[in-house]
């Protein structure tokens, strides 16, 4: 059976490639495209490692097909950084060491930033809840909420 | 795994048409149930026939008579829809707990019911608001009650080739409201140890008119428990109409010993979020 031909947008950019019918999108980002950031941990949409927008909706990418993205709009944790400068999100997870292996940060950076984009003042609560479904299995999660939340307020006081 | 096929048709009657064609094919909404039964081996589908680029699968739809809600709308959508929180309040908290931000980015309710976990949170939300299926197949469409489309663990009405299109849940009355409550051991990222869904009707005096009942996790499909609506009928949801729905509710369910809890744990535990649920719609329902 011949490979499906996908005409898609990655991080602002036309992007295309071949996959299986069944590829998940993860894997072809990964593997036909070269953006190894989004990583797999559980590959069941557990872990939240995968993470990355589509369409500006936060998903799992190991749980979207590969032939789904056409005319779709990718955003993977490629896409935060702009240019050669981090993101405030990134920059508060390094101040705030809020990383140890690093397997996990792309996703909890991905879904953060959806957060934030939505919620420029979310609570520690809702914080926590939002990022439920991103696992991290060395720091615990204090680190990373408190950048999540310094970086929240970094981003307004931009704004103001 | 064997080689396979993805579609995307932009027609319920292409859909339906393109699954008689392959006797291994599978409806694709989410894929959070899917997708995760291909990779454990459990399913091996010839054919995904994703049903996201068909008009009205995705999306919500209200009017005056009640909402329209396309089956394959993640429950993502539904959750930020600030009128259908309003209208189904405990319906929308169902909904926004199931799996995490990531799988609700995904999941739909409609894969939610397909799926037919007897713990599926969003089941009792829809029997206690009276939701009907949409049902496509190659004969045209059929409407069934939620109530009567799961038939067991994993089996539901659907006929070979048939989809779930949408499901319309009627506009609530004046003073009538619904809470759900799951009890898991944890606060987030579990499956229901037992739910509990109930929507009432009070009148002006606070009396309750119309009630409806359904438990979840405690047999082998979500339950109507018509002893417990009994209870409230007639009542000012005081404690002791609350105490006789609770024990209508631990009386009614059927549940099984498993790793998540024990059967008379659960026979307990339901009545309560029954009693709980109960008492939160008759404060919502005071409120309208």
């Amino acid at each position: 059976m011949s490979r499906l031909h996908v005409e898609t947008t990655v991080n602002g950019e036309a992007a295309e490639f071949l996959c299986e019918a069944q590829e998940n999108l993860l894997t072809a980002l990964r593997d036909r495209l070269g953006l190894t950031g989004s990583k797999e941990g559980c590959g069941t949409g557990d872990c939240g490692a995968c993470s990355v927008l589509l369409d500006g909706r936060l998903v799992p990418s190991c749980l979207v097909l590969a032939a789904e993205a056409r005319d779709r709009q990718v955003t993977t944790i490629e896409g935060v950084a702009e240019g050669g400068k981090l993101h405030v999100l990134q920059q508060k997870f390094l101040e705030h060491a809020a990383l140890q292996c690093g397997i996990c940060t792309p996703g909890f950076i991905v879904a953060a930033k959806a957060l934030l984009d939505r919620n420029p003042d979310p609570s520690e609560e809702e914080v926590r809840y939002w990022l439920a479904g991103n696992l991290c299995r060395c720091t615990g999660y204090d680190k990373i909420i408190r950048a999540v939340l310094d970086s929240a307020a970094e981003l307004r006081k931009e704004i103001a | 795994m064997q080689t396979a096929r993805y579609e995307a048709p932009s027609t319920l009657s292409d859909a339906v048409r393109l699954a008689a064609s392959e006797p291994m094919a599978k409806f694709f909404a989410g894929g959070t149930d899917l997708l995760v039964q291909v990779k454990g081996g459990v399913l091996d589908p010839t054919l995904y026939i994703d049903l996201k680029r068909i008009p009205g699968l995705v999306g919500i739809a209200l009017n005056a008579e009640g909402l329209r809600l396309g089956a394959a709308t993640p429950a993502a959508v539904i959750c930020e829809h600030a009128e259908v929180k309003k209208l189904w309040p405990g319906f929308v908290e169902a909904a926004h707990l199931i799996g995490s931000t990531q799988i609700q980015g995904r999941g739909s309710v409609g894969g939610n019911l397909c799926n037919s976990s007897p713990a599926a949170d969003s089941v009792c939300g829809l029997i206690v608001n009276q939701a009907v299926c949409v049902i496509a197949g190659a004969k045209g469409e059929r409407n069934v009650p939620v109530e009567q489309f799961c038939t067991g663990p994993g089996k539901n009405v659907l006929q070979p080739g048939e989809l779930l299109a949408a499901l319309k849940l009627p506009r609530p009355a004046p003073r009538t409201a619904d809470a759900y409550l799951r009890l898991i051991p944890r606060t987030e990222m579990d499956i229901a140890v037992v739910g509990a869904g109930v929507s009432l009707t009070l009148d002006a005096s606070g009396t309750c008119t119309v009630a409806r009942v359904a438990i979840g996790a405690v047999a082998p499909t979500a339950l109507r428990v018509p002893a417990a609506e009994a209870a409230l009928l007639g009542s000012k949801v005081d404690e002791a109409a609350l105490a006789r729905a609770a024990q209508a509710a631990s009386d009614a369910a059927k549940p099984i010993d498993d790793k998540r809890g024990s059967a008379a744990y659960r026979k307990k535990v339901v009545g309560v979020l029954v009693r709980r649920a109960s008492a939160i719609a008759a404060e919502r329902a005071r409120t309208r």
